[in-house]
């Protein structure tokens, strides 16, 4: 479990990005890190994840404070970040020398992972192209068999095909020992992946929830007179809205409505799911 | 595996699966694959998974063997089709009928239990 108290951070005095971020991820689900630009989700990532130190707050994984920097703690922890710089050798290579990190590394894992994604590990990560690295490093990564994974803008860069690849990868990686952080813009590729929704907005935390609290209580579509709409927008398919759900029909999430809806009406989303 | 924007994910497995029993793809008595295996095949969180499960579970088209895993129910196909029967009836059939009159058309369907 990683729970943030009262997190702060900011680049500079004038700069403030992170406020007060209390927050709680537990293990065995998909976390969906959502936000507009420059709100902070790759800031809260690498705070999470111990590459940067709060100016304010904790960050505890499974109940220790990350300060204390102990090497338990650190080897369950991997980010992938959204750009990343990876030594011109092999990614076979690189997992020898990386992998004594992670005990849980195992080889043959990386090399099945790689197979899915087509990619060749004894071939040396400069001479592949931007989308296949990524794909190297999402194989090396899960090869890790960490608990939690941090995942900063994982499709950017990846083919249609690998998109697909990607979310069978994610959707068998994890399990009630594991959880995966995925922060992103393209909420298309991997809606299906998420099952807790976690949105960041000025003011900190706009909504945690899962996606199966979110269907029992907000509903997503075409509305009708007797619908408590929450929210609307225009789309080809007509006005597309989020409504209060009162009855037990469930309708499919939409995560790019729900995001909408919290942005433009934060306080009565939230006060929705104040409600018990 | 596509997915359409009309009914959660959940229920969108859940018909998937039952599909598979109704075509004895998967037969009655058989075991099933376990929820991780599921997900991992059409790259869906294995908790929405596990709900279709779940709902498979209570509406007896499956059931589970405590640390074997999940079987397809005997007498499942009959009960599907009984489900999907009431689903045509009451959901498709209106709205076919609201088209049908709207061309001018009629139909007459017997109704079996």
């Amino acid at each position: 479990m990683i729970t943030t108290k009262a997190l702060s951070f900011g680049y500079s005095a004038f700069r403030p990005v992170l406020h007060n971020i209390s927050l709680k991820l537990d293990k065995g689900h998909i976390h969906g890190l959502l936000g507009c630009n420059g709100i902070g989700k790759t800031t809260l990532l690498k705070l999470i994840s111990g590459i940067m130190r709060p100016q304010q707050g904790e960050v505890r994984v499974d109940g220790i404070d990350l300060a204390e920097r102990r090497v338990d703690t650190f080897r369950e922890l991997m980010i992938i970040p959204e750009e990343f710089d990876l030594p011109n050798i092999s990614l076979d290579r690189f997992a020898t020398i990386t992998s004594p990190f992670y005990p849980r590394f195992n080889r043959n894992d990386m090399h099945r992972y790689c197979a899915e994604f087509a990619v060749n590990p004894a071939e040396r990560l400069h001479s592949m192209s931007m989308g296949q690295r990524k794909k190297a490093y999402i194989a090396f990564a899960l090869a890790c068999n960490v608990s939690m994974l941090l995942l900063d803008e994982p499709t950017n860069g990846l083919d249609i095909p690998s998109k697909g690849v990607f979310r069978r990868l994610l959707a068998g990686y994890v399990d009630d020992s594991r959880m995966v952080v995925i922060s992103t813009h393209q909420v298309a590729d991997i809606e299906q992946l998420l099952d807790n929704i976690v949105i960041l907005d000025q003011q900190g935390v706009a909504l945690n929830a899962t996606t199966a609290e979110i269907g029992a209580k907000l509903k997503f579509g075409k509305a009708t007179a007797e619908d408590e709409v929450l929210y609307s927008e225009r789309t080809i398919q007509g006005d597309m809205a989020v409504m209060r759900n009162v009855d037990d029909e469930e309708s499919q999430l939409s995560i790019e409505l729900l995001f909408n809806a919290t942005t433009a009406n934060r306080n009565v989303i939230a006060a929705i799911f104040e409600e018990r | 595996m596509q997915f359409t924007d009309d009914k959660p994910i959940w229920r969108q497995i859940y018909e998937l699966i039952a599909m598979r029993v109704l075509s004895t793809e998967w037969a009655e008595g058989s075991r099933i694959v376990s929820v991780r295996e599921l997900a991992a095949e059409v790259g869906v969180n294995p908790n929405t998974v596990m709900r279709s499960y779940e709902n498979l579970e209570r509406d007896g088209i499956i059931f589970n063997r405590r640390g074997i895993g999940f079987f397809v129910s005997e007498g499942a196909v009959e009960h599907i089709r009984g489900l999907e029967r009431q689903k045509f009836m009451e959901e498709e059939l209106p709205k076919l009928q609201e088209r049908l009159a709207l061309l001018g058309l009629s139909l007459e369907v017997k109704s079996k239990k």
